[in-house]
């Protein structure tokens, strides 16, 4: 047999160049750019916070190592614990909010890929809840249902719920005419179709949408408490109480945990499709 | 040889609801034995004509008879799940007809045996050649026993050198399963090479322009590409695809 097979290339890594393709050379072309980028940012910080101190409104920005020694590390006002803890709690409202837009995703997806007229119903709500201003709603729902625990994971799940819904119909959809075909002529049933042809179909564009919906989860969680401004302090609450008492190194402080966080959980996901996909997918470059 | 055809279409013709009109007063019997080749321009209708005798579509006229409910289909490209294995591709037909994990790991294994393809059972299809893939692919359908085969230009995608290689493996296969088969294609020489019989059809609405009997036997020598008796029939075939083209 003339034909080669080619070696399972992990078709996520981006195109690694032949030529001389050490290990440390990869990590190097990886992580040099954006630690590169992120050098001049921190250069350009310090010399904007110097520049603003100089003209004497020394609160506008702190320096990155004031931020560290005045909200991390001993020195001033520690606020670590109260980070922790509202870390915790963001965290908790995002991951369960995540959960629910998932499930809720899936199946309106799955209920609009049955047919023309479940799709034409259904749509339409799904792009409306989209295009709701979100600020608008949150105080409605305070006053409406309460400041607990379960209103904020509603304003996450309200974020959250539309690449979900999206992504999924998309890739349940996508699935080719001759594929379709196939098992057609086998006189498979829709429940067959669906669980042996469009969903496998639609697994890359579900944890697409699923990448998408972690962030915007984490940003919902921060959203709710930011606006509802009651009950156990989270990330938004931190946010907001600094930002009203002037605290800029406290308040820097929680900005960039809860941007840490986001990018945790893009990777996060990024990692889970990897598993879960990466081995037969190949995305179109 | 049975007398009963496999395939009987007589007065077939396919209107469009936008009005198109793919193929008209198209009569073609096709019995066991006989692997039957399909020429035509492109657009001329003769992937419709198979996806007539599929089921896929239902023709607007004439009548359409089947003398077996086995029938393989192969698409132009191979249709493989991405996610599945070789081998678990080869047994989706068996799968999908509610057949026992034991028989359809026993039929896949006899069908991955005959296309070639032992020792790449694990394999994804993304890991695979564009010709393995094709060869998967007629595994997949061999595992449903056809007694009518229909082909819809397989090997349409693929290099000229794999084209005839995997042409020669399906005669072999033809040769010991003795199926019925129509074969579609643009190729007038896969045609004349392939068949027992060879269709040459005009372009659009479609219509059955002349028949050709091909009169070399099976198993058929690579070689009698280059005869002078191959050359003048595949004339003959281009000439009539001409004729009925303009």
């Amino acid at each position: 047999m003339s034909t080669s097979v080619k070696s399972a290339v992990q078709s996520t890594q981006p195109a690694t160049r032949k030529h001389a393709g050490s290990k440390s050379r990869r990590i190097l072309s990886t992580w040099g750019p954006p630690l590169a980028v992120f050098a001049v940012i921190l250069i350009a910080w310090y010399l904007l916070a110097d520049y603003l101190f100089g003209i004497g409104r020394k609160t506008v920005l702190p320096t990155p190592n004031r931020i560290v020694s005045e909200s991390f590390f001993g020195r001033g006002d520690p606020i670590t614990e109260d980070l922790l803890r509202a870390v915790g709690l963001s965290l908790s409202v995002a991951l369960i909010g995540l959960a629910i837009s998932i499930t809720i995703g899936v199946v309106w997806a799955v209920l609009m890929s049955q047919g023309r007229w479940v799709e034409r119903s259904l749509f339409p709500y799904a792009v409306i809840l989209q295009c709701v201003p979100i600020l608008a709603l949150v105080p409605l729902i305070g006053t409406s249902i309460g400041y607990s625990f379960e209103s904020r994971v509603l304003v996450c799940v309200l974020i959250s719920l539309f690449p979900m819904v999206s992504n999924t119909l998309f890739g349940l959809q996508s699935v080719e005419r001759s594929q379709r075909e196939l098992f057609k002529l086998q006189n498979a049933s829709r429940w067959t179709v669906l669980t042996k042809l469009q969903f496998p179909n639609a697994l890359p564009a579900i944890f697409a949408g699923m990448r998408i919906s972690a962030g915007l989860a984490v940003v919902g969680a921060i959203v709710g408490d930011f606006f509802f401004r009651r009950g156990q302090p989270g990330l938004g609450i931190l946010i907001a109480n600094y930002a009203s008492r002037v605290q800029t190194a406290q308040l820097f402080a929680s900005i960039i945990t809860a941007a840490l966080i986001g990018v945790l959980i893009f990777l996060l996901f990024g990692w889970i499709a990897k598993v879960a996909v990466g081995r037969w997918y190949e995305p179109a470059s | 040889m049975s007398t009963e055809p496999l395939l009987d279409f007589s007065g077939v013709a396919m209107r469009f609801p936008n009005g198109t009109v793919a193929l008209s007063g198209v009569d073609l019997t096709v019995g066991r034995g006989e692997f039957v080749t399909v020429v035509g321009p492109s657009g001329c209708g003769k992937s419709t004509l198979l996806r007539i005798a599929s089921g896929l579509e239902t023709a607007s006229e004439g009548t359409t008879a089947l003398g077996t409910t086995r029938i393989g289909y192969v698409f132009q490209d191979a249709t493989l799940l991405p996610w599945r294995t070789v081998q678990s591709n080869v047994e989706l037909l068996a799968e999908l007809n509610h057949q026992s994990k034991k028989v359809r790991s026993a039929k896949a294994k006899e069908a991955i045996d005959l296309v070639g393809l032992t020792g790449f059972e694990k394999n994804l299809p993304k890991q695979l050649s564009g010709g393995m893939r094709m060869r998967t692919s007629l595994a997949r359908s061999l595992t449903l026993d056809p007694e009518l085969f229909l082909f819809d230009e397989p090997f349409g995608a693929l290099d000229e050198i794999t084209r005839e290689r995997l042409g020669d493996e399906l005669l072999r296969i033809f040769a010991e399963q003795n199926f019925a088969g129509l074969f579609i294609t643009h190729s007038v020489a896969e045609a004349v090479y392939l068949s027992t019989r060879v269709i040459v059809m005009s372009g659009r609405p479609g219509r059955i322009v002349d028949e050709f009997d091909i009169p070399f036997g099976y198993p058929r020598d690579p070689d009698i590409r280059f005869t002078p008796e191959f050359a003048a029939l595949s004339g003959k075939v281009s000439h009539a695809l001409r004729e009925g083209h303009s």
